[in-house]
């Protein structure tokens, strides 16, 4: 009885310490692969070359040619989260309310994990020999209905030719988020209100989307930082023509326009607030939206 | 014409046909309980009555008008589910307030009407939680409150008791009684507890295999089953085999003993039949008014408190039969022979 | 009820024309590289190029490596946090969702300005350390996706029982980890590894801004110098994409069987 009460502590203490040691590498990665990196950038954009503080560098961002590609990224970023949470949603309703096939329902979800992981280089060609000036429906429609797309202004380098091509992994992101969740409203919840009186219209809009509403939200400002964050996609589509936030920074870094390291860290900087702010929202919306919920 | 009217109503799903043939007309103001085994097409007799499910063939009457086309929504048909379904976003005013608001019923209307069924489901204080913060009890109360809220013709309650406690469900039982007396709403009421269905309703329907089996008063149901189903699902009963020895005189044999039931039965002569007998029916000994008297032996005593269960061997066959349990009397061993007596009006004879 | 249907329909066919157009479209083109008709012209000149087999093999074996060391840093920090550190795990999960908050481009831009030569850890000034460096930042992108699988894994099991069945046996945490917990979450392991794996193969921003000769940047230079080979070789990435999705649906589905035979 004595002798297992004095051994128990000390062959505790050692094993406590190897429990740490089994987290610590994670910590130590995370550490120097991912907060000290950040906060170089973050610290990085308030000093200057020799190293004082300075907002100098922010104020840089307000210079017309910046200003214009963060707000045009910030555009593109928020009309993709949008239509992408839209299309996505009537997608993932479609499959869970609405009554199709099983197989159907499962067929979609997998295309929506492989989409959602098709981002990046190759999904710009895909883009390029669909839509480009010789893509396959160019020439489908010119030839079989006279329509000539690129004489009528289009332009896969573009605007809307990059919004397009961000929807492609933006709808099946949705899609594979708020499919569990359309799933999670419970159909008596429908046929009570039903039996109370409620059109479909009113359920969703007093019942359902109260409830998706945080949902909806947190996939909104996923998908803004999502888009915000593309950068291959965009190189491989646009070369560099296109100025976009993140393409502006890719040019920095590479040092290809001016060699000014602290305009650089004030873009990323800027780019961090911005992904930051949308999740930061998202969070607090959903806080005071799941007041209901334990 | 009943004022519920059920008329021939069918159920296929696919090739399934899960209700077959119902008929049920319900009287203004009354009970009914759906009682029957998980499965056997209760909930979907339910969910054709709520308009949630289109029947494959026949009609539902409501005071006169054809519904049975008409969607769920106009059908002005309270529901309360068995897993409460409370609308987790809103506040339990605002769930008992729900059918007035999308109605278009002004805030002050809404307002009276919500209080009074705050009270009358007994939760005057707890107007503004939220579903989560509620028990089952609770959350059924208010389920039922928002039903009635806005006045329906017909309240339906699919086992609204099914996932609460014991003790709770038996309070709740005499809550939902009161308060549909106080109203005077038509009400169906489904479940799978016989006990629940028999000390509730004005009338039972007890359903087997998507058909109504038997329709009648608790007390009809209980005591003079129409189906060996019903004989057997409702109550605890002995059911002995037995060969029909003579159907105009009444007399039929139970192994080698022949009883004397002295009233023309149904059947032929040599017809396998149960013999079937309520526990409570069957007395220790011979008494007055009990002519039929069995002779064998206690094979099984269960004391269970109040009552004593004694199992008395007879013909090759076990007799149930329930004693009050005497302080002063311990019951009788294993082994010792006795003779057990029943009256022939309660000795009922069902096709085997 | 039969409105509905039709929507739904409605949806999903306007959707299937959008999906599948441009993959229609990247194919198509692949096969026109000779005039007068279709031919697998593009893909033998890609599969032929010395340029696509390095730098594809290269991205493969960057692909391994990341899983590799993402499975050593994962799993025991998933496993010790559930077991003894429960208390670390709002952390931990705030952490391993930070590369989906900060884009890419801005760790590797970090990357560049920490480890370049003039600092402590010069790792940007040699070949060994370019590619550490590489291979921890592609760790570092797959960290959402891999602490999610894996943790998502160690809730399916009982590992407090696990792990003192093993202890009682007289077993040490290394050997806990890696003969009794990982066997058991083998099927999450494998789901985060091909995800990770679709994610690193045609990665271009980490690999162009820390000048690495991978997949991703060859891509992307065939596709300002050529005009049929970037579709054969977007078809063969998209068919990497579904291959490794497939197998996570084909293991999944495997492991849901086996359990329930079990
Ligand atoms: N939507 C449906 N599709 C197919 N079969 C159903 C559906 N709803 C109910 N059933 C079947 O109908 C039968 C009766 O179900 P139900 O009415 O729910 O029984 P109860 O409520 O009496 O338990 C069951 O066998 C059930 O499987
Ligand atoms: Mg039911």
């Amino acid at each position: 009885m004595t002798t297992s009460a004095a051994i128990l502590p000390s062959a505790v203490r050692p094993r406590q310490a190897l429990n740490w040691f089994g987290v610590a590498p994670f910590f130590l990665f995370a550490l120097l692969f991912l907060i000290l990196p950040t906060l170089n950038i973050v610290l990085g954009a308030f000093r200057n070359a020799e190293g004082q503080a300075t907002l100098e560098n922010l104020g840089k961002l307000f210079s017309p040619s910046i200003r214009a590609a963060f707000w045009i990224s910030i555009e593109l970023s928020l009309l993709t989260a949008a239509l992408g949470c839209v299309f996505g949603f009537f997608i993932a309703a479609a499959i869970t309310l609405g009554e199709l096939p099983r197989w159907l329902r499962n067929a979609i979800l997998t295309f929506s994990g492989v989409a959602s992981n098709f981002a990046g280089v190759p999904l710009a060609f895909a883009f390029i020999a669909t839509l480009g000036r010789l893509g396959f429906v160019t020439m489908l429609l010119r030839h079989w209905f006279g329509i000539n797309l690129y004489g009528l202004g289009f332009n896969i380098v573009s605007f809307l030719g990059l919004a397009l091509t961000y929807l492609y992994f933006q709808v099946p992101l949705m899609v594979l988020i708020i499919t569990p969740a359309l799933e999670g409203l419970r159909r008596e919840w429908r046929e009570a209100a039903e039996s109370l009186g409620a059109t479909g219209f009113q359920y969703w809009r007093l019942v359902a989307l109260p409830i998706l509403w945080p949902s909806l939200l947190g996939t909104l400002a996923l998908l803004f930082a999502n888009a915000f964050g593309a950068v291959a996609t965009a190189i491989a589509l646009t070369g560099s023509s296109l100025s976009i936030a993140p393409i502006v920074l890719f040019a920095q870094i590479r040092g290809d326009v001016l060699n000014d390291p602290h305009l650089g860290y004030a873009i990323a900087f800027a780019m961090i607030v911005l992904t930051a702010v949308a999740n930061g929202i998202y969070i607090l919306l959903r806080l005071r939206a799941e007041r209901w919920v334990k | 014409m009943a004022f519920l009217d059920i008329h021939h109503l069918e159920k296929s799903f696919g090739a399934q046909r899960v209700v077959k043939d119902f008929n049920l007309g319900i009287e203004k103001g009354e009970f009914v309980s759906f009682l029957g085994p998980s499965g056997c097409g209760k909930t979907t007799v339910l969910r054709m009555v709520a308009g949630f499910e289109m029947p494959t063939s026949g009609a539902i009457r409501i005071d006169g008008r054809d519904v049975t086309g008409q969607p769920a929504n106009r059908r002005k048909i309270g529901m309360v589910f068995q897993a409460y379904a409370l609308f987790p976003n809103l506040t339990v005013e605002q769930n008992i307030g729900f059918g007035l608001r999308v109605a278009g019923e002004g805030k002050a209307e809404t307002r009276v009407r919500v209080a009074e069924m705050l009270e009358l489901i007994g939760l005057p204080q707890l107007g503004n939680r939220y579903p989560f913060q509620l028990s089952g009890g609770q959350q059924q109360r208010v389920a039922l409150a928002r039903a009635l809220a806005v006045r329906p013709q017909v309240l339906l309650l699919d086992e609204p008791l099914s996932a609460l406690d014991a003790k709770i469900r038996v309070s709740l039982r005499e809550e939902i009684r009161r308060i549909q007396r106080e109203l005077g709403i038509t009400t169906i009421f489904v479940t799978h507890d016989q006990e629940e269905a028999l000390s509730m309703s004005d009338r039972v329907v007890v359903m087997h295999q998507g058909v109504a089996d038997q329709v009648g008063t608790p007390f009809e149901i209980y005591n003079r089953p129409a189906t060996r189903f019903v004989a057997q699902f409702v109550g605890t009963l002995n059911l002995l085999d037995a060969n029909l020895l003579d159907a105009a005189a009444g007399r039929i044999g139970l192994g080698d003993v022949p009883v004397a039931l002295n009233r023309t039965l149904p059947g032929r002569t040599g017809d396998r039949v149960s013999l079937a007998l309520r526990p409570e029916t069957v007395a220790l000994g011979r008494k007055e008014e009990r002519n039929v008297v069995l002779s064998g032996h206690i094979a099984e005593v269960h004391f269970l408190g109040s009552v004593i269960r004694i199992r008395v061997a007879v013909a090759g066959q076990l007799v149930s039969l329930d004693t009050f349990n005497q302080p002063d009397r311990p019951p009788p061993s294993v082994g010792t022979p006795v003779e057990v007596s029943v009256s022939d009006r309660d000795l009922l004879v069902l096709a085997a | 009820m039969m409105g509905k249907r039709l929507w739904s329909w409605l949806a999903v066919v306007l959707g299937g024309i959008y999906f599948l157009l441009p993959l229609v479209g990247m194919f198509d083109f692949s096969l026109r590289m000779q005039r007068g008709g279709y031919s697998f012209e593009a893909y033998r000149i890609v599969l032929a190029d010395t340029q696509f087999q390095q730098t594809f093999g290269y991205s493969v074996m960057l692909a391994l490596l990341t899983i590799v060391l993402g499975i050593l840093i994962v799993v025991p920090t998933a496993y010790f946090v559930r077991l003894r550190f429960p208390g670390l795990r709002p952390i931990v999960e705030f952490i391993t969702l930070l590369p989906l908050v900060i884009p890419p481009i801005v760790i590797v831009f970090g990357y560049i300005r920490i480890y370049n030569t003039s600092s402590i850890l010069p790792l940007t000034g040699s070949w060994w350390g370019t590619n550490i460096l590489l291979v921890f930042g592609y760790a570092t992108l797959s960290l959402p996706y891999m602490y999610r699988s894996v943790d998502t894994g160690l809730r399916t099991i009982d590992i407090a029982s696990l792990t003192e069945a093993a202890q009682s046996l007289g077993s040490g945490w290394a050997r806990i980890l890696a003969v009794v917990i990982l066997p058991n979450v083998f099927v999450s392991v494998l789901s985060g590894a091909f995800l990770t794996f679709a994610i690193v193969i045609g990665e271009y921003v980490f690999a162009a801004l820390l000048n690495v000769n991978s997949f991703g940047p060859y891509m992307v230079w065939m596709g300002g110098n050529r005009a049929y080979e970037p579709s054969a070789l977007a078809v063969v990435a998209f068919a990497i994409t579904w291959v490794c999705m497939g197998l996570i649906q084909l293991f999944t589905r495997f492991s849901k069987f086996s359990t329930v035979r079990r």
